[in-house]
């Protein structure tokens, strides 16, 4: 009879390889499940420690740590994609994707290149990195303020409950974001990689 | 009261997040309105849209406060 630990891990491991490992990828979904799973358990336990009482450190809203498991998503990605085609077909192909009349290469192939080169590593660390900062900032805010109300005046002392209230009700609604940001970093990865195996492209 | 450009910049361009949002959520709302069995094949679909809407508000917020 399975424990209640055992079920939520076997749970959040179903979901991985069923939500984005084999819709997502197809077929040869199997050998990314580890890394998957690793990186959304990893973002997610981090995110987490933002608001465990006395720790209340969001790992991921100082830059370097979502650069750092960015790297492992873009190099993942591109060796996926250059094991499978090959480096000059898969640079043709990003280049030059078939099946598009030739004037429009022209605002494509830049367009393409950056994207696939800058964007995507750019705005998966900084999508992580902003959500984090802000909400680490946002609770920062109301329960500085609360403090602050509390050594002032007699009826400024009243509204700090307010603020420390909204700072309890906050911290549960940024359970839901850093779940959701963990959830939307490795989606984005599986599809990363999806389109990196697919074959008419 | 003081404030700085970079503030007045974010607080415009949430103009555009803003608008995306209430876009994506507007046609989940819709479909799950005319098919309530589809309500959980269009959740993640409506949730990763959201995602990335928000994200280009966040950069905003980051900027805003990183180039004074």
């Amino acid at each position: 009879m399975p424990s209640k630990l055992q079920f939520a891990g076997e749970s959040i491991y179903t979901f991985i390889r069923n939500e984005l490992g084999r819709d997502v990828i197809g077929p040869e979904f199997m050998r990314f499940v580890p890394f998957l799973f690793s990186l959304f358990i990893f973002i997610l336990t981090n995110n987490v420690f933002g608001i465990v009482p006395l720790l209340q450190f969001p790992t991921m809203s100082h830059i370097g740590f979502p650069i750092g498991v960015t790297i492992f998503s873009y190099v993942t990605y591109h060796y996926v994609a250059i094991k499978k085609h090959g480096l000059g077909k898969y640079v043709k192909d990003i280049c030059f994707m078939p099946g598009i009349p030739k004037p429009v290469y022209l605002i494509l192939t830049p367009v393409e290149l950056l994207t696939y080169l800058v964007t995507r590593p750019l705005t998966l660390s900084m999508r992580l990195f902003a959500n984090m900062f802000a909400g680490h900032l946002l609770l920062l805010v109301f329960t500085l303020g609360g403090e602050y109300l509390l050594t002032s005046g007699l009826i400024l002392k009243f509204l700090s409950l307010f603020s420390f209230s909204f700072a309890i009700g906050l911290s549960f609604f940024e359970l839901g974001i850093q779940a959701l940001q963990a959830y939307i970093f490795t989606l984005l990865t599986a599809l990363y990689i999806a389109g990196a195996l697919a074959d008419e492209h | 009261m003081t404030g700085t450009l970079a503030i007045v910049g974010f607080g415009l361009s949430t103009i555009g997040p803003g608008t995306a949002t209430g876009l994506i959520f507007a046609a989940y709302i819709s479909g799950v309105a005319r098919q309530p069995e589809a309500r959980s094949i269009l959740q993640p679909i409506a949730f990763l849209g959201f995602a990335l809407a928000e994200a280009l508000a966040l950069f905003g917020l980051v900027l805003a406060f990183v180039l004074k």
